[in-house]
């Protein structure tokens, strides 16, 4: 692969092939954590750090695995190294620990850092696949995110609420309240309002998708004389 | 030989499979032994944290960790009281109690004085709905400080519930279930301290 093209590999981890959005892996952390924007964040990030490794270690290990036994092979450096990740949070980060632990074990069964290995870094170089692993990272992160706070806002009036307790006191300015006497709407927050969330989002992305479509292909069409 | 042959040799393949599951292995062992100690280290802290939390400062001078006795709880299973002393003389305990909540168990910690009044409660694990029935965290708001000073006689046996079932401690819009377990719990716990009162003053002396 020499001829890497950094910029596709990003803009692909970011919206064309996103995890959520267009690969629709990892359905079942999206659903579970996106009860609030700073949750989503939590574990966007906490995948993000597990998936950068483990794309590079696949990617190092390549050339020596053979092709019949790469998915064992990658299942156990997945595992090892989110047990690793969570061990050294506990012991080190406590208060880390505390908040995201919860995720971290959830990371374990996340398709996409699989998905990531066996599509991308068993068939690239280092570099590459450590970019590739921060751009779905961060794609899976704002996805998260996104859906987080549209539940959070709908569900209970408020962005951000806690953030201050996963990013350190110095975020406090993100938890916003911006309608005081909003009840919110506890199906929101519940799984069905994951997944209405998910599909409105799914829609709008196509609806998008499909307004470019055409508008390329308006502009490729001969103009009538 | 070249990789790319020995690669699909057949005794390559497990070989290649036990190195990584060895050298994985080997890691984690490293990085629990590495571990161990911190973490175990952390948890005492925050259980000397909880533990501060329910009582009020200056109310004990031992080391409530070590001053235990573990006594059989009114489901049969085994409750460690930590024993809180002043003076050689025991004052109070502080314990665990769990009911189950709307999805799963909430495990309340509660400092109970020698008298059997609530001195305070803390819920230390819950997995209720996020947004409605995690207002038992005192985090999240300050409903749980509802229980201090509480005893079995104040409010009286049949007032120990929700509102909506004439108790007097509030519940939260959209969940009942949750606040109901937890003033079971804490209920349960005191009952429970009233059952082995003597027990527990007792084994705070030896």
């Amino acid at each position: 692969m020499s001829d890497t093209n950094y910029g596709t590999i990003v803009k692909d981890g970011l919206w064309d092939n996103n995890v959520v959005f267009a690969q629709m892996l990892a359905l079942c952390p999206t659903m579970a954590v996106t009860t609030s924007g700073t949750n989503g964040l939590g574990m966007g990030l906490a995948t993000t750090a597990v998936l950068v490794v483990s794309n590079i270690l696949v990617s190092a290990i390549r050339a020596t695995v053979s092709p019949q036994v790469r998915i064992p092979v990658f299942v156990v450096l997945i595992a090892t190294l989110v047990t690793l990740v969570d061990l050294g949070l506990n012991a080190w980060m406590h208060d880390l620990y505390k908040v995201l632990g919860l995720f971290i074990a959830l990371i374990v069964v996340n398709c996409a850092i699989l998905g990531r290995a066996e599509a991308f870094a068993s068939g690239a170089g280092v570099l590459p696949s450590a970019v590739d692993g921060i751009a779905m990272g961060l794609g899976f992160t704002f996805a998260l995110t996104f859906v987080g706070l549209i539940r959070e806002f709908l569900g209970t009036g408020t962005l951000f609420a806690q953030a201050s307790q996963l990013l350190g006191p110095a975020f406090a300015f993100l938890e916003m309240k911006p309608l005081p006497d909003y009840g919110g709407a506890l199906l929101m927050i519940l799984p069905p309002g994951g997944f209405a969330v998910l599909g409105f989002l799914l829609a709008g992305k196509r609806l998008l998708e499909m307004r470019q479509q055409k508008s390329t292909v308006a502009a490729t069409e001969p103009q009538p004389a | 030989m070249k990789l790319e042959e020995l690669r699909d040799q057949l005794h390559y393949q497990p070989i290649s499979l036990g190195i990584v599951a060895l050298v994985a292995s080997t890691a984690l062992s490293v990085a629990y032994s590495a571990t161990k100690d911190h973490i175990a280290a952390a948890e005492l802290h925050d259980m000397q944290m909880s533990l501060a939390q329910v009582m009020p400062k200056g109310f004990a001078d031992n080391d409530l960790l070590q001053d235990t006795v573990t006594l059989t709880g009114a489901k049969g299973q085994p409750v460690k009281v930590h024993v809180a002393k002043k003076a050689g003389a025991a004052t109070g305990a502080v314990f665990q109690v769990a009911e189950r909540g709307y999805a799963g168990d909430i495990v309340v910690l509660m400092a109970v004085d020698a008298d059997g009044k609530v001195l305070g409660a803390r819920v230390l694990k819950h997995t209720e709905t996020p947004g409605l029935g995690d207002k038992i965290e005192i985090a999240k708001a300050p409903w749980i400080e509802s229980f201090s000073g509480k005893s079995l006689g104040d409010p009286a046996p049949e007032r120990w519930g929700v509102k909506k079932d004439n108790g007097v401690f509030d519940q939260f819009a959209g969940a009942t279930i949750t606040p109901r377990a937890v003033v079971k719990a804490v209920k349960g716990g005191l009952e429970f301290f009233a059952a082995h009162r003597a027990e527990i003053l007792d084994g705070g002396k030896s």
